[in-house]
């Protein structure tokens, strides 16, 4: 060690410096980006495990004493082990993984968000456009928005006389308001010059739609749809009441209707973390389209 | 003969509810092919309306605009107009800019080769072409206008309009433009009219100066026919008596006659 301190030490600037010093800065500089890298991550991830470890804590020593109403951390995990370690097992025709349910849901939501998504941004686009749509539709919007997907469960019902549909429409119908009213602000935002572009141009409304409104309002819908998503799955245990067979809101029924308070806090873990996890997928494919009309 | 381009009586009054307010009286302008006007006045003395009168995007109370015997009442590509503030789509890049005015434009006529050429001609017009993949937000103001002056002359206009083209653009740069711009007319021998509020550009660029008096009820005040021989250097016209002079009578209408009485 000390014969290459000596060595680096006697070798003459102009000889060897030079390419030291180069291999030495990239060596450098790649320590320090890990480092930072892992810093970053590090900064990410611990702060949210030591609340949960004292959420957790809390949770044991508030619950955990005999007579409790409900189960402790230690129970959940006695009792609900394979839901938590394996979330895809099949052992019967009901008796399966919360992956599958999830995934039962996911479909559900999926299809019912879609829907929403079409009619919604056509028909805020409609409404961003024409004053008098605007004026006519607004306040019915404004009310209609604020009615829980619960409520709407006997009409759907009454309406469809199919359990499959009635869930799909509360998925659809629960999630459709921010992404309607989104859009028509989004629309009504396009700034007067791109419109004076358009009708230089003598774009037709199919045209007007996908080359200026589509991407200028992009931002806005995008606000609306990350909105419509979350709010879509929210609503996935009230459209499941309905719906009976293999979705994560009927788990969730089925367990309160025979006292299993273990799989239902799992399966709130689950519908946590999906919605998360659709979330941050809508905001990034937001940022990854509206990345050109954001900037201005 | 019949002009080219014939503003007929034109008033244009803006209602809001019971509030009336008449921005333009009786304006009368014949302008003839191949010509190029610039259309000069103190702020809110209605330039602007009248450009959006003859681009269509407004519509006149009374009178009317007729572009060889037609009368003009909706927009339309055959009057290009080159925006203040650019106008570019800033999600679409300098090259699809320009290709959305000439496939709207040109998308039955031409193939998509020769569309193909066209935007790159017309880029090469303002010497834009290695900017070609770039976004709006990429390039520098004076860039973005002459990106907007490529897109109006890919339509092919009949008449250009140009409102304000250089107003946000530093001296150097708006000079640079300016030589661009006569260079352009020079080849293609454009109608253009321009809006500005720059007296020495108006005297460079046109052949005549419409005057405009201070609103409200604004109208041509005077015309002034710019007595210069074409091509114009701007050094070569510094000492130049005859730009002197229309220079002089410009200022003199703006500054004398008709000053902005909200200013003083």
């Amino acid at each position: 060690m000390s014969i290459a301190a000596m060595k680096t030490d006697t070798t003459t600037p102009a000889q060897a410096l030079a390419p030291a010093k180069a291999a030495k800065t990239l060596q450098a500089r790649l320590t320090a980006r890990l480092g930072l890298m892992l810093r970053a991550a590090a900064v990410a991830v611990i702060p949210p495990l030591i609340t949960l470890a004292v959420l957790l804590m809390i949770w044991q020593i508030g619950f955990g004493r005999p007579g409790a109403t409900l189960p402790p951390p230690t129970q959940v995990w006695k009792e609900a082990k394979d839901l938590i370690l394996d979330p895809f097992f099949v052992n019967g025709p009901q008796d399966i993984g919360l992956g599958w349910r999830v995934l039962t849901s996911l479909q559900r939501v999926l299809i019912g968000f879609s829907l929403s998504a079409v009619v919604g941004v056509l028909m805020g686009a409609v409404v961003g456009q024409s004053i008098w749509a605007m004026r006519g539709l607004d306040p019915i919007f404004q009310v209609l928005r604020t009615v829980p997907p619960l409520a709407w469960l006997p009409i759907a019902l009454a309406a469809f006389r199919d359990s499959s549909p009635s869930a799909i429409f509360v998925i659809f119908i629960t999630s459709i308001w921010p992404v309607l009213i989104n859009t028509a602000v989004g629309v009504r935002n396009i700034p007067q010059d791109y419109r004076n572009v358009a009708q230089v141009l003598r774009l037709n409304q199919v045209e007007f739609f996908f080359k200026i409104m589509a991407p200028s309002a992009a931002p806005y819908i995008f606000t609306g749809l990350r909105i419509g998503i979350g709010l879509s799955w929210l609503s996935i245990v009230a459209a499941e009441m309905l719906t009976g067979g293999v979705g994560i809101g009927f788990f969730i029924w089925d367990a309160w209707n025979s006292s299993r308070l273990p799989d239902i806090v799992v399966a709130l873990v689950y519908i946590g973390v999906v919605g998360f996890v659709l979330d941050r997928i809508v905001a990034a494919l937001g940022s990854l389209i509206t990345r050109g009309a954001a900037a201005n | 003969m019949t002009a080219y381009l014939k503003l007929d009586h034109i008033d244009k009054t803006f209602r809001r509810g019971a509030v009336e307010s008449e921005v333009l009286k009786d304006i009368n302008l014949d302008i003839a092919k191949g010509e190029v006007i610039s259309i000069i006045g103190h702020s809110g003395c209605g330039k602007s309306t009248l450009l959006n009168l003859i681009a269509g995007l407004t519509q006149v109370t009374s009178g009317g605009v007729l572009l060889e015997d037609r009368e003009v009442n909706a927009p339309g590509p055959e009057r290009a107009v080159v925006f203040q503030n650019h106008s570019l789509l800033p999600w679409l890049t300098v090259y699809e800019n320009v290709a959305l005015a000439v496939n709207k434009v040109f998308g039955g006529v031409k193939t998509r080769a020769e569309r193909n050429a066209w935007i790159m001609h017309n880029l090469d017009l303002v010497q834009m072409t290695h900017a070609r993949d770039k976004r709006p937000a990429e390039i520098s103001g004076g860039m973005k206008q002459r990106v907007g002056i490529a897109r109006a002359l890919a339509m092919e206009p009949k008449i250009l309009l140009l409102d304000e083209p250089f107003g946000a653009l530093d001296a150097l740069t708006r000079a640079h433009l300016q030589d661009s711009v006569m260079q352009i007319q020079a080849a293609l021998k454009n109608t253009m009219i321009m809006i500005t509020h720059d007296v020495d550009e108006a005297v460079l660029l046109s052949d005549r100066i419409v005057m405009m008096t201070n609103g409200p009820s604004a109208t041509i005040g005077e015309v002034l026919t710019v007595a210069l021989s074409r091509p114009r250097m701007r050094l070569d016209l510094v000492a130049d008596p005859a730009y002197l002079a229309a220079r002089e009578a410009v200022l003199k209408f703006l500054y004398e006659r008709h000053r902005f009485v909200e200013a003083a």
